[in-house]
């Protein structure tokens, strides 16, 4: 259970953002959540209003776009999405695969701020 | 009184990008002192430990050529693992993590600036075992050259299905505790299927850290790992 401090991190994130671009309040955090980022959605907004408590983010919503694994193929010469984290193979050529393309983010994509 | 209305703002910014900052530099300072750094992951249990103690020992003293080897550990508690690995006679560190369910860079740094006696420049390799765990660890980069995650035999052949992240993040698989394999019904088929499902194409060795089965094996890959190594752009 490591997301407690993913959450920690992403209002230290977000709170040196609202340095930057003024304000004192954020009410959304939108989050690009890759499935193989090794981060667990439940967890992560379970626990992400305790780490906002006491800070600017208070009572702010978590937004997350869980971002699916594409890997290329090498056989097909071409990204494929990978339907199964359990089974790296090309949906069309059935080949295995192994390079990842998409689906590690672990990324604030936007802030909602006032 | 007039209150503005909230703003979107565009960030995109990585969540722990703090962490892959700190990774970024120590592998320029590996990099920089030519020493190689080998993290090991795993589950509790998988004999981590066991096999450090037994790379270790056989790298400072019977391998040909010999080499300068250290390690650091990582665990919620205690420094047992750090006593255990000192038999083999080669410096090391424990770092303990507290509450903290994995290592993080910082904890490098921290743990490599606080090592007063020891110079990055003076070793071959550096070996870091992290905590005991098969999920959190994945997401942190420690500025390490190879991610090995082991495999004991008496886990159950499908845990690279269970914990297909890990799997998929690391290098190269170690399959531990082969003398055990015929007490426990090793399906050493379904497990090597399942690793290769799971990350295709990665290496994996089967060693016994008793026995010292496999052991060559991995000591030469570290070796032609290290000669082979890219140093990193930037």
């Amino acid at each position: 259970m490591h997301e407690l401090s993913i959450a920690m991190s992403i209002v230290e994130l977000a709170e040196e953002e609202i340095e930057k671009n003024g304000g004192t309040q954020v009410h959304a955090v939108h989050l690009k959540l890759g499935l193989l980022s090794g981060v667990v959605k439940d967890a992560l907004l379970s626990s992400f209003g305790l780490a906002c408590e006491g800070t600017a983010l208070a009572g702010s919503r978590l937004m997350i776009e869980e971002v699916p694994v594409i890997a290329y193929c090498a056989r097909c010469d071409a990204p494929r999405p990978v339907s199964s984290v359990e089974w790296f193979v090309c949906p069309e050529c059935r080949a295995p695969v192994s390079q990842v393309l998409q689906g590690r983010e672990l990324q604030v994509v936007a802030l909602e701020i006032q | 009184m007039s209150t503005t209305p909230p703003r979107l703002v565009e960030v995109r910014q990585n969540i722990l990008k703090h962490n892959d900052l700190v990774a970024r530099e120590l592998r320029r300072r590996f990099d920089d002192a030519r020493v190689f750094v080998v993290s090991l992951v795993s589950s509790p249990g998988a004999g981590k430990t066991a096999f450090l103690e037994k790379t270790l020992a056989t790298m400072l003293t019977t391998h040909r050529p010999t080499y300068r080897v250290a390690a650091l550990v990582g665990d919620l508690a205690t420094e047992n693992d750090a006593i255990r690995l000192a038999r083999s006679q080669a410096p090391v560190r424990q770092i303990v993590t507290g509450t903290v369910c994995h290592l993080e860079a910082a904890m490098i740094e921290k743990a490599i600036e606080e090592w007063r006696d020891l110079k990055m420049e003076d070793l071959d390799f550096l070996f870091i075992e992290n905590v005991g765990n098969l999920v959190c660890p994945s997401s942190y980069d420690l500025g390490e050259n190879l991610r090995v995650v082991l495999l004991s035999v008496t886990e159950g052949e499908d845990k690279p299905l269970k914990y297909p992240t890990i799997f998929n993040t690391a290098d190269v698989a170690i399959i531990t505790k082969a003398d055990l394999a015929d007490a426990v019904d090793f399906d050493a088929a379904a497990a090597l299927r399942n690793i290769q499902a799971v990350r295709p194409g990665m290496r994996i060795m089967t060693v016994s850290s008793k026995t010292g089965a496999g052991m060559p094996e991995w000591l030469n890959f570290l070796a032609a790992s290290a000669d082979r190594r890219v140093i990193s752009p930037e």
